[in-house]
């Protein structure tokens, strides 16, 4: 029988280099910076400013 | 020089001040816990990092509306809208599947196997823990007959016997138990359904 030479990863190697895109944190920190939340008449509005 | 870490709790103090730095750190700080729980449910790269998104959009409009409330749990409070947005994933995909084929037919596009996959199973845990807490607000006689009835397995004569009550009794009260759970689920504005 053929040997297999691949190397199964463990489980927590599997996700050891696992980490949102640069850009995914990039986008949360931009659309933090830019919603603004205005209250009106007791009622909250969220506004995304561009 | 200083080494002592900031607290979840002050950073996000800090951020619902104002200060946009602070969330930077938290999501430094949390990113891979996050994205490892997400993925490690979902399997693909793109949903996760959908799922992660999602989960911090929800996390800035609650904090910068003001309607968190710090105990000390900002990490278990995040992984808990994260869990919900994989079962919502899921529950849409249910709904909507998808099919990848690329270009040949595949009959495991059309076919499904009725046993509990992964997502299934995630699912029907989630909504039997639900249930488990919300059957908590019953009346006791109420939740002794539903329990001994539903999870314990036994007959209304069984029950009747147990605790000392007629059988029709047993089945009053299981019958209330269950329009008294309907109406906590109403007044939840739950939604149980696999």
């Amino acid at each position: 029988m053929r040997k297999l030479y691949t190397k199964k990863l463990s489980k927590k190697d599997q996700f050891k280099d696992l980490n949102p895109k640069k850009e995914t944190v990039e986008f949360l920190l931009n659309y933090s910076k830019a919603l603004r939340v205005v209250e009106t008449r007791g009622i909250k509005f969220g506004t995304i400013l561009n | 020089m200083n080494n002592v870490e900031i607290t979840d709790a002050v950073l996000v103090r800090e951020y619902m001040q104002g200060n946009e730095i602070a969330l930077s750190k938290l999501i430094n700080r949390h990113q891979h816990r996050i994205y490892s729980f997400i993925f490690s449910k979902v399997f693909d790269r793109d949903v996760a990092e959908d799922i992660f998104q999602d989960t911090f959009i929800k996390v800035i409009n609650t904090l910068k509306r003001g309607k968190y409330n710090e105990e000390g749990k900002f990490l278990p409070w995040v992984m808990r809208i994260a869990h919900n947005l994989v079962i919502d994933h899921f529950r849409r995909n249910k709904r909507m599947p998808k099919f990848d084929n690329s270009g040949d037919f595949n009959i495991f596009s059309v076919l499904s196997d009725s046993e509990l996959n992964i997502e299934t199973q995630i699912i029907k845990d989630q909504i039997e823990n639900d249930v488990k807490e919300l059957i908590k607000e019953l009346p006791e006689d109420q939740l002794e007959v539903l329990t001994m009835r539903i999870y314990k397995d036994m007959s209304f004569k069984e029950i009747s016997e147990r605790t000392g009550v007629s059988i029709n009794t047993a089945l009053g009260r299981m019958r209330y138990a269950l329009i008294n759970l309907r109406k906590i689920i109403e007044k939840h504005n739950l939604v149980l359904t696999n």
